[in-house]
């Protein structure tokens, strides 16, 4: 479903990224790992467009999508949500989720309110308000959610665009364990009931050994190993990456 | 901190202490019944008139400012090519209100459209800016083409023309209630259009770019063009407003291009509050009223006004119509 093929990314002098691979198949739940500034974040940014790598090419489906613009990967199929929150603060949960419905439903350029077309959008961000859990608070500004209720609505607008592939960076940042636990049954509910095929950035080892099928580990840019949660609790290497990079 | 108190203002603002309705049918009977209530207030039906004019052009510019979250200094270009577009239209083309309206509308419409294709790309300060600059430019060609425009002693020697519909003419030659009627039908129809546009899917998407255009962009919204489109649209309206304002006054003058207009566009906006759908008008009320009361007891009036706003913008962040409704929820 994903290919990237040797992926670089470098910033003038820096190297974020250095020659990284790695292969998603459909259905699959893919962790990726790495100590800070190991270039986790600026690999998502390759895949999902925000911009185009320095060298290497990806793969989507099948199609060739290394210099297309992020918008169009979303149509492709590619949602994603950010480290940082990113939401539509002043509106909300269903507006929020109604916006990216309308959007993927390619309303654009309606300018008037029509029936059939909201029914169509309305429906879209309803399901994917059940989906995620937030119908009880669709009404209520996502500003004033707590932290944990503002990081499912991103996950949720990600949703209502109807992708195939989920790219989650860090989706549990900042939460407490109430708020992890909920979260990680979430994504688990997604991939497991769902049949999302979710890659997600993850600073938690336990939300990531409880959830991924595989785990990709990058460290100063570099692919350190790939493998199962098994063969990865075992490596060394990565063992060492985490306490050279915590000492 | 201070967002978790604007959000809780939001939160209340988006819970009116009224249904909407009772809100619409208060402002549309203020409105039918203004060249009657007015005059018992001192004012007078042209005063009523001004309000609806300002008030369709600072609508106008909320679709951009208040909805789409972009900083226009320079609307007053767009009321101005419509005013003069108009003006023009009576002067040396046709008779015709009708086609003076329209002339109007397309010259500052597409003028804006032109324009914005040209800003679409910068943010912030350096979009304010260029409008700004751009503005000024048909400022001053007003003002110096004199032979044509009347430079500026603005340009005179015309006149609205009664309307035919088929056997029947709708007569607004005079001043006076009938000529009140007909901008407000004007008026109903631009303001419903609005209305109906910033309910729209397009609308829902300019509102996520003023929101986070970074999250907007990754729900493959095409945020350059939206903004394009609702620069463009807004100034399409605002110049038909600028039309209506050369019919007023049978008479168009620099002033209406001058960026100080644009500033006083946006105060109406940030005044009533840019976040409602009807605070611009409520802005341009008390802008036109202030200015009328105050500019006949001292020349100084804009500091008045100017005072004024400060003392909205430090005790009313969210503008006249964002705290009536906070007062609701609490
Ligand atoms: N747009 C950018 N311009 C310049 N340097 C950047 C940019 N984005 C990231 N970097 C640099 O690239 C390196 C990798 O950053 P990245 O955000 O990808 O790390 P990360 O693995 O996501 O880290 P974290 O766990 O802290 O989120 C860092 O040194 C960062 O400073
Ligand atoms: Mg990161």
């Amino acid at each position: 479903m994903l290919e990237v093929r040797n992926v670089t990314k470098r910033f003038g002098n820096l190297v974020a990224v250095n020659d990284v691979s790695m292969s998603v198949k459909p259905g699959e739940l893919r962790a990726i790992i790495g100590p800070n500034g190991a270039g986790k974040t600026t690999f998502f940014n390759m895949i999902s467009g925000y911009f185009p790598p320095t060298k290497g090419s990806i793969v989507f489906d099948g199609k060739d999508v290394t210099q297309l613009p992020a918008h169009q990967r979303v149509g492709l199929g590619m949602g994603r949500t950010f480290q940082i929150t990113e939401i539509f603060p002043e509106l909300t949960v269903r507006e929020n989720l109604l916006t990216a419905a309308e959007v993927a439903a390619g309303q654009t350029l309606q300018m008037v309110p029509s029936r059939a077309a909201a029914k169509l959008a309305n429906d879209v961000a309803a399901e994917m308000m059940a989906l995620v859990g937030l119908t009880a608070k669709a009404e209520r500004l996502v500003g004033e959610l707590a932290h944990g209720d503002q990081r499912t609505t991103e996950i949720g607008m990600a949703l209502a665009q109807l992708p195939r592939l989920l790219l989650l960076d860090e989706p549990t940042a900042g939460m407490g364990d109430q708020e992890t636990y909920e979260i990680t049954a979430l994504i688990r509910r997604l991939h497991r009931e769902s049949k999302y095929t979710i890659v997600l950035i993850e600073h938690d080892m336990r939300v990531v050994f409880h959830l991924a099928d595989h785990i990709t580990v990058l460290d100063q840019g570099k692919l350190l190993i790939e493998g199962t949660p098994k063969e990865i609790a075992a490596s060394e290497a990565v063992q060492a990456a985490y306490l050279g990079g915590a000492g | 901190m201070s967002t978790d108190v604007t959000i809780a203002a939001v939160a209340a603002a988006r819970r009116p202490a009224v249904p909407r309705w009772v809100t619409l049918v208060v402002i549309w009977a203020l409105l039918i019944a203004a060249p009657y209530w007015l005059p018992l207030l001192g004012g007078y039906t042209a005063l009523a008139g001004r309000v609806l004019v300002f008030g369709l052009a600072a609508m106008g510019l909320n679709l951009l400012l208040g909805f789409t979250g972009v900083l226009s200094f320079g609307h007053a270009a767009y009321f101005g090519l419509g005013a003069y577009g108009a003006g023009l239209t009576l002067r040396y083309l046709v008779h015709s209100t009708p086609l003076a309206m329209l002339a109007g509308t397309l010259l500052g419409g597409l003028a804006g459209t032109l324009f914005g294709l040209l800003i679409v790309r910068r943010r912030g300060v350096y979009f304010a800016m260029c409008t700004i600059a751009f503005g000024q430019l048909w400022y001053y060609l007003a003002y110096s083409w004199n032979d044509f425009t009347g430079g500026f002693d603005g340009l005179r020697d015309f006149h609205r023309e009664p309307i035919g519909f088929g056997p029947l003419t709708l007569d607004i030659s005079e001043g006076g209630t009938r000529f009140y009627f007909f901008l407000l039908a004007i008026f109903a129809v631009a303001v419903t259009l609005l209305g109906l546009l910033v309910r729209s899917p397009f609308g829902h998407t300019l509102r996520a770019i003023r929101e986070n255009e970074r999250r907007a962009r990754f729900l493959a919204i095409p945020v350059e063009r939206q903004i394009w489109l609702s620069f463009s649209i807004s100034c399409f309206f605002t110049a038909l407003a600028g039309t209506l304002y050369a019919l007023l006054n049978n008479f168009a003058d620099p002033l209406a291009l001058h960026y100080s207009l644009s500033g006083y566009f946006v105060v109406m906006c940030v005044m009533g509050g840019m976040r409602t759908f009807w605070g611009p008008l409520l802005g341009a009320t008390v802008f036109v009223m202030l200015q009328d009361y105050i500019s006949s007891m001292t020349v100084n009036w804009m500091s008045f006004v100017g005072t004024i706003f400060v003392l909205v913008v430090l005790f009313f962040p969210r503008g006249l119509l964002g705290l009536r409704r906070q007062r609701g929820e609490t």
